[in-house]
């Protein structure tokens, strides 16, 4: 009732009076102005309802193979057909189905692969920024020089060694990408262990769980949800590529990567069947960029006033 | 200053060492190399007689200790393909893998920074649009699947460009935008944000009340104590170009690192793997260590930090 007589001021999520419905509808707002935000917020869900929902939307079976359909063009260039809107493949599957099949892999290797990284980057990051002094010193210097190293090599290298299979590439990258993760928890935690609030609940005899649980954790989620967008993003771009090289998921699975690969031999032929999973890989890496951007503005209210 | 230095190497050469160790457990990780490295249809004897040959049935402690007593001079074994010392292959590689990654880079710093600049002094104009798009673009475009499309239309329908290969002048072209888009991406954005932060800077505001024109701030004020950061990650970036182009090398078939890399991967050459792996990180160490220390004499404040 108190909220109809007397309007709040509407520029702060951290309101203790606000509900959490409230909150939401702030944040709706903020994503309604941000048009980029918006977009990157549709393409993203469009790929993980593709994934979810793909044996009810593909109109084909990904791995059927109809020989006399082969190598058909797009349904709007001669010769194509709308029994096959984006055309077939060399050994007459359909790519839309394929694509769509394929955002499976894409978002199954983004989200395990940033959920791995980022628990083990959290929690590396997390003890060298409380604990400080010599371990921190140690673990802060590995990361920067592993970070140092020419990354796409090193995954090249290891994807070799392991073959291919999908747990493979999630561990890959689960693995290798901990370090950006450690380096941002890491100084997230300085930043806030010496902010005043913990220091007042430190003199308040706050005990140690809850400093870290109440105080330290929910100001380290907003920059670590940003980071695993973008690094989320950055993960479905390098398993494409590997894909691309042959090092990813097994041939016969339909993935991006694996469908540019096959596309490559017959690019000047029959140049559809690498151009639309270019497209597919496009829309999710810009969808998920957006995304990164606005939740950085967002969640970062100093970045929020610079950027208007 | 020699102090910083010398830290700076000490890390360096640990993280080589680190390099190393690396390589050596990856190869032996799973528990058998010579059946990594030979084909599937090898006989028992074979792999034994291999075994035998490349010495995987002494000690690990022995075969690491002779794996690194033979790195520091620089041997890492012969190809398994060609039966010729794996580095010299590598180092012959390596211009043509220069060549690229400058021509990429510079192209990136060379429209990145203006448009980035322009971005970051007058925010919300069309050009800051323009630089907000380029950066987007950047980030989120496959370049190895550009570099297709660009080899059918400019390659094969207009046939500006050859499509393959390292030799007319002009081949270097479309490799090298490709390779330095993500770059170009990275440095708009950086270029952008830190104008916009010093643009609001006390000095900047100083020199325009003492009646300087707009350029001169521009160049000296601004663009100056914007080099730092652009610097630093120009530094970084030329070094994940340099291992970065595998992909981009395989495509143009570029005969550098990358593709050779590429192709002794198909061969299971992997002591030809190990050489390219090896041999890269330490051009790249070397880099960043060079990075450092530049950025060190421009800017005391990180040299007496230490």
């Amino acid at each position: 009732m108190a909220s109809e007589t007397s309007p709040r001021p509407a520029d702060s999520l951290l309101d203790i009076q606000r509900t959490w419905w409230d909150r939401l509808a702030f944040i709706g707002r903020l994503l309604w102005r941000d048009k980029g935000g918006m977009l990157g917020l549709f393409l993203f869900l469009l790929v993980v309802f593709s994934a979810v929902f793909a044996p009810w939307i593909a109109p084909h079976d990904p791995l059927e193979q109809v020989m006399e359909d082969s190598k058909m063009p797009p349904a709007w260039s001669v010769g194509g057909s709308w029994e096959h809107p984006l055309g077939t493949d060399t050994l007459g599957r359909d790519i839309f189905s394929r694509i769509i099949y394929g955002s499976r892999v894409s978002l199954t290797v983004g989200f395990f692969g940033v959920l791995i990284a980022g628990t083990l980057g959290m929690i590396i990051g997390a003890i060298a920024g409380y604990l400080g002094g010599r371990v921190d010193s140690v673990i802060t210097n590995t990361v920067n020089l592993v970070l140092s190293l020419p990354y796409l090599l090193f995954v090249v290298f290891i994807a070799a060694i392991f073959g291919r299979s999908l747990l493979n590439v999630i561990l890959i990258f689960g693995i290798t990408d901990a370090p950006i993760f450690a380096r941002v928890t890491r100084g997230e935690v300085l930043k806030i262990r010496e902010s005043g609030y913990v220091e007042s609940a430190r003199c308040a005899g706050a005990s140690w769980a809850r400093i870290v649980f109440d105080h330290i954790m929910p100001n380290l989620i907003g920059p670590l949800i940003t980071l695993a967008t973008f690094e989320m993003s950055a993960m479905i771009f390098y398993e494409a590529g590997l894909g691309f090289l042959g090092l990813s998921v097994p041939p016969s699975v339909p993935s991006w990567g694996n469908m540019l690969a096959a596309g490559r031999q017959y690019l000047t032929s029959y140049p559809w069947i690498a151009t639309f999973p270019g497209v597919a890989i496009m829309i999710t890496s810009l969808g998920m960029n957006l995304l990164g951007d606005w939740l950085r503005d967002v969640l970062d209210p100093r970045l929020r006033r610079a950027r208007k | 200053m020699l102090r910083y230095f010398l830290i700076r190497l000490g890390q360096s050469l640990a993280l080589m060492f680190g390099v190393l160790l690396l390589v050596f457990m990856m190869l032996r990780v799973t528990g058998d190399p010579a059946a990594l490295m030979l084909p599937r249809e090898a006989s028992a004897a074979e792999i034994e007689a291999f075994r035998e040959r490349m010495g995987f049935n002494r000690p690990i402690i022995v075969q690491f200790v002779d794996f690194l007593s033979k790195a520091v001079v620089g041997d890492f074994g012969e190809s398994l393909h060609f039966r010729t010392p794996a580095m010299t292959l590598v180092t012959q590689r390596l211009p043509a893998t220069v060549e690229l990654a400058a021509t990429g880079l510079l192209f990136a710093v060379l429209i990145g920074v203006p448009i980035g600049m322009m971005g970051g002094l007058k925010p919300g104009s069309a050009a800051d649009s323009l630089a907000r798009l380029l950066a987007l673009m950047g980030q989120s475009i496959p370049n190895f699947w550009l570099a297709m499309l660009m080899i059918l239309f400019f390659g094969v329908q207009l046939r500006w460009f050859p499509t393959f290969g390292r030799g007319a002048w002009n081949s270097v072209v479309m490799p090298a935008f490709v390779l330095g888009l993500p770059v170009m991406g990275q440095i708009v954005r950086l270029t952008r944000s830190t104008v916009l932060e010093i643009r609001s800077e006390d000095f900047v505001r100083t020199a325009y009340s003492k009646g300087l024109e707009p350029p001169v701030i521009y160049l000296k004020h601004i663009l100056r104590n914007a080099s730092i950061p652009i610097i630093s990650v120009i530094g970084v970036q030329f070094g994940y170009m340099l291992g970065g182009s595998i992909y981009i090398e395989t495509i143009f078939a570029w005969p550098g690192m990358g593709q050779l890399l590429q192709l002794a991967i198909g061969w299971r050459d992997f002591p030809l793997v190990q050489a390219i792996a090896i041999f890269t990180s330490t051009v790249v160490i070397a880099l960043n260590l060079l990075t450092d220390l530049v950025y060190a004499i421009i800017d005391p404040r990180i040299r007496y930090g230490f």
